[in-house]
């Protein structure tokens, strides 16, 4: 069976599984929902089919297993999304048609070449750095949730950092690959452009007031570079210097200082000074309302879940239960539904999804594609760690989303260039020599 | 640089791998602690979809059952409360919007049958497999809606707690408390609960009186003293007491308490009996110097003093009692010098109690010198009908010897006869019992009570009455609503016969 034969296949498997997911909410919510929410299923399938035709003329021999996974994931997120609040289905199902239009418009362009881009690293390194500055810009940014990683065109909302770290993977792919034999060297010089890329994560980090993003981009870079250079020494120093900031930080940002406080102690038995309302109350029904609240809805789900479109999210009278749970918390509402079991399956596909990755990283032949593959792959292992580790209580909480499945355009369109990037990195490693 | 990607797919693996785990413990290993959390509002609404066990009362009275209701294409189950008021604190109540409260919070686990019962669990899995509606375990009261009703009515229009019980069994017959509220109304008229008022500040309709609610003890005091007194050998009922009129503490005069005859009076030369019979505080203030407060404060946490009683009442809604410092239970580690004895003696000092507890006072005497634990329960039964448990009676310890108790009751008996607790006489039956009248700091305003049980020879119920901001005595205000009840209760053992 060929590679593309053997994605096609996936594909009807995975628009099976969304069937059942839709047919289950719709079950359980009957008298709610209408019988439209069966339409949902066919009409991703026929979107994926889109993107699969895309594939097989673009990126013949890319891996068959990424673009089926990637579907997958976004198809859970769907169907939770609806089950919460069908109108923000609809808005994010447009987007993914858009994300869609995106991935097949990049592997289209790419498909003879995408090492090109490497010749334009540094418009990209820029690229980064404008983008990451915008939300900070007045009258563009907006603050949600005390963290500033949003810039507003009227009504449209837009996630910057998404796309920056597109941008910031393909640059650092490309200087890495070039620079790499001289950084492994480890002259004290060369050290530079090190401490330049830790001064900017800590710059984002007291810029957005938002200890994810920081760690989400410098964690990138520190894992690529370990990549070029094979020396665990830089990271680990790198590390220790970004530990050393974030408690600097954490000692002198009010807000960054609450989200570890929260992290730390969600549940006092006293009444604290609560900010939201500036009164004395329990932490738990204050500042940590919402981790306190997601948690219970995970912990709700106990071993096998309440079944999907039977979760508890709202009181009888529709009075909503737990805050932002499309978004940031999409993760706790899916973990009361499926279950351990569930839940555990669908943290597994993101394994395998990273697995895909890196496979992909092994196979390409040049340092840049390798670069590339495994800068793409790890940074969506790591997002995938800061928000879910955040709802967790691994680590403090917050406001990156959950890659693929939690409602939001930016990160779904640019969710779907990093899965174009896999594929055509794919493609050139598995080509027949010669052709 | 593949070595390199191997090891970071390894490490992007470990990030993977630990949501799992942290997953993992959250659904099992945390879960059943989160739950129990009274902020958790989805356990509470998730449980709205089961059919909640009713609860009834001894005779079968419905105290709690459900309405169902449809919203939002689910059928839910809505609490309803029949008995309105009458045991609103102690059955509480079960909402979406202000949590739950009383018996519905504490037996919730038999009530949603989430209760770790092999049985229970079984039939409730396959349920939920069938989609069947879960059905809750009902639970069965030993309290007697009669009995309850007169307890309420006698406490009506003012702030107070009465608890009738079985001494021999500890099982509560009845456990009033004034003011009340009615807990149809918790969840969308919370205001009008809140609206309530009485004479005393605050109303606080919420609060469970009878086992929540901390006051002086006051005289009825003196039988956990003379308890100690007595079972310790350092006193017989007939060890005799000069009475001047008062007593002298740390160099200073402590007189007696005035008394429904007139002002503090000198009784002369008494007899320990006496002293109890007549509640003279100047025999008790040296009884308690004599044996000092370690004494008593051991013999107090015999009588079950210093635990949450073993009621099946949410844990917040019982108090200890005890010694109490600015709000808190106080352990003194060395009573000699932290505890006024002669003060405590008769029932001031810090000391703070429950009805409840001086209740379990009156059953331990009456019970011969065993305490047993207090027990509002008999039976939980399963949806079809079973009983799965059957609460037994459960000692909770001997606190005095046989003698000991035997020497009290009679000194009880000889209070009502002839001292303090005539009012408690009933003809033909003979009655044991206990005055208190406790200064609450506010002059002329006391915290009046009254503990009993009857018949002495052979004790079938035991009450204790409390009654706030009452301008009279325990003698004149508690102990007729005490003998009332003592009647409610053995007129009906009569009639039965």
């Amino acid at each position: 069976m060929t590679l593309r034969n053997r994605e096609l296949l996936n594909l009807i498997v995975v628009g099976m599984l969304t069937a059942l997911g839709f047919a289950s909410v719709y079950i359980a919510r009957q008298s709610v929902v209408s019988t439209a929410s069966l339409s949902y299923a066919a009409f991703f399938f026929g979107l994926y089919l889109v993107a699969h035709l895309v594939a097989r003329y673009a990126v013949p021999y890319a891996d068959p297993y990424l673009l089926p996974l990637a579907a997958l994931l976004t198809a859970i997120g769907i169907t939770e999304i609806y089950r919460i609040n069908p109108d923000d289905a609809f808005r994010q199902g447009v987007w993914i048609i858009i994300a869609v239009a995106v991935f097949a418009g990049t592997l289209l362009a790419l498909r003879r070449d995408y090492r090109r881009l490497e010749s334009y690293k540094y418009i990209f390194g820029l690229t980064a750095i404008g983008l990451l500055v915008l939300p900070a810009l007045p009258g563009l940014g907006t603050t949600v949730n005390g963290a500033r990683l949003w810039i507003h065109f009227g009504s449209l909302q837009f996630q910057p950092g998404e796309l920056a770290k597109l941008c910031l993977i393909v640059f650092l792919a490309g200087y890495l690959r070039e620079k790499r034999e001289v950084l492994a060297q480890g002259r004290l010089k060369d050290f530079g452009p090190l401490l330049v890329i830790w001064g900017g994560a800590m710059l984002v980090l007291v810029e957005t007031n938002d200890l994810g993003s920081g760690l989400l981009y410098y964690g990138i870079f520190l894992a690529m570079l370990y990549v070029a250079t094979g020396r665990l020494l830089y990271t680990t120093i790198g590390l220790a210097l970004f530990l050393g900031g974030s408690y600097f930080v954490y000692t002198q940002i009010a807000h960054v200082h609450d989200r570890v406080t929260i992290w730390l102690h969600p549940w006092t038995d006293h009444k604290v000074y609560c900010a939201l309302n500036g009164q004395m109350a329990l932490r738990q029904d204050c500042a940590s309302f919402q981790l306190v609240k997601s948690l219970y809805s995970i912990a709700a789900g106990g071993f096998g879940g309440t079944g999907l479109g039977k979760e508890t999210v709202s009181t009888s009278g529709g009075h909503p239960l737990i805050p932002s749970l499309n978004t940031d918390f999409i993760y706790s509402a899916l973990a009361q539904g499926l279950g351990l079991i569930g839940i555990s399956a669908v943290v597994l596909v993101f394994m395998v999804f990273v697995l895909r990755g890196m496979r992909t990283a092994l196979l390409a032949d040049d340092g840049f594609s390798k670069l590339l593959a495994a800068g793409l792959t790890f940074g969506f292992a790591l997002q995938t760690f800061i928000i879910v580790g955040g709802v967790l209580r691994i680590i403090p909480l917050t406001g990156i989303t959950f890659p693929f499945v939690s409602y939001g355009g930016s990160s779904v369109v640019a969710n779907f260039v990093l899965l174009a990037g896999l594929l055509l990195v794919s493609n050139r490693a598995n080509a027949p020599r010669g052709a | 640089m593949n070595r390199q990607i191997t090891k970071l797919a390894v490490a992007s693996l470990i990030l993977l791998a630990a949501l799992i785990v942290g997953t993992t413990y959250w659904q099992t290993w945390a879960s059943a602690g989160l739950a129990e959390k009274q902020d958790n509002a989805i356990q509470r609404v998730a449980q709205f979809r089961i059919k909640r066990g009713v609860i009834r009362a001894a005779d079968g009275t419905l105290l709690a059952t459900n309405v169902r209701r449809r919203v939002g294409g689910q059928t839910l189950y809505f609490r309803r409360y029949p008995t309105g008021r009458l045991f609103a604190q102690l059955v509480g109540y079960s909402t979406q919007v202000r949590s739950r409260a009383g018996l519905e919070q504490s037996q919730n686990a038999y009530l949603t049958s989430s209760n770790a019962n092999l049985g229970t669990l079984l039939n409730k899995t396959i349920d939920k497999l069938k989609g069947v509606t879960i059905t809750g375990n009902d639970l069965i009261l030993s309290v007697r809606p009669g009995l309850q009703r007169i307890a309420m009515a006698q406490l009506a229009g003012k702030c107070g707690a009465a608890v009738v019980m079985n001494p021999k069994t500890g099982k509560v017959y009845a456990l009033a408390s004034q003011p009340t509220y009615d807990p149809n109304l918790v969840e969308r008229h919370f205001n009008k609960i809140q609206a309530i008022r009485g004479p005393c500040q605050p109303a606080a309709p919420l609060l469970n009186r009878a086992t929540n609610g901390l006051f002086t003890p006051g005289s009825t005091f003196k039988v956990v003293t003379a308890t100690a007194a007595l079972n310790s050998h350092r006193f017989t009922p007939d060890s005799t007491f000069e009475d001047p009129g008062y007593c002298t503490e740390y160099g200073k005069k402590v007189s007696n308490a005035a008394s429904p005859d007139g002002p503090a009076e000198a009784f002369g030369t008494v007899t320990f009996a006496e002293g109890l019979q007549h509640s003279i505080n100047s025999v008790f203030c040296n009884i308690g110097k004599s044996i000092g407060a370690g004494m008593i404060l051991n013999y107090m946490k015999r009588f079950g003093f210093y635990k949450d009683p073993a009621l099946e009442t949410p844990n917040d809604e019982k108090a200890p009692s005890g010694l109490y410092n600015n709000g808190r239970l106080f352990f003194p580690s060395h009573p000699s010098t932290q505890v006024d004895p002669g003060r405590m003696a008769f029932g001031q000092e810090r000391l703070a109690v429950t009805p409840l507890q001086m209740a379990m006072v009156a059953s331990t005497v009456a019970n011969g010198g065993v305490a047993m634990q207090p027990s509002v329960l008999n039976r939980v039964v399963d949806g079809k009908g079973k009983t799965i448990v059957r609460v037994e009676p459960k000692k909770l310890g001997r606190v005095m010897s046989p003698t000991t108790a035997h020497e009290i009751n009679s000194m009880m008996v000889s209070a009502v006869q002839s001292g303090t607790g005539t009012a408690a006489q009933i003809p033909g039956i003979q009655v044991a019992g206990k005055t208190g009248t406790a200064e609450t700091g506010n002059s002329g305003i006391n915290t009046t009570w009254f503990i009993t049980f009857a018949p002495a020879d052979n004790p079938k119920v035991a009450v204790a009455v409390t009654l706030e901001n009452q301008h009279g005595f325990g003698g004149t205000t508690a102990a007729p609503i005490a003998k009332v009840l003592l009647q409610a209760v053995l007129n009906q053992g009569s009639k039965k016969r």
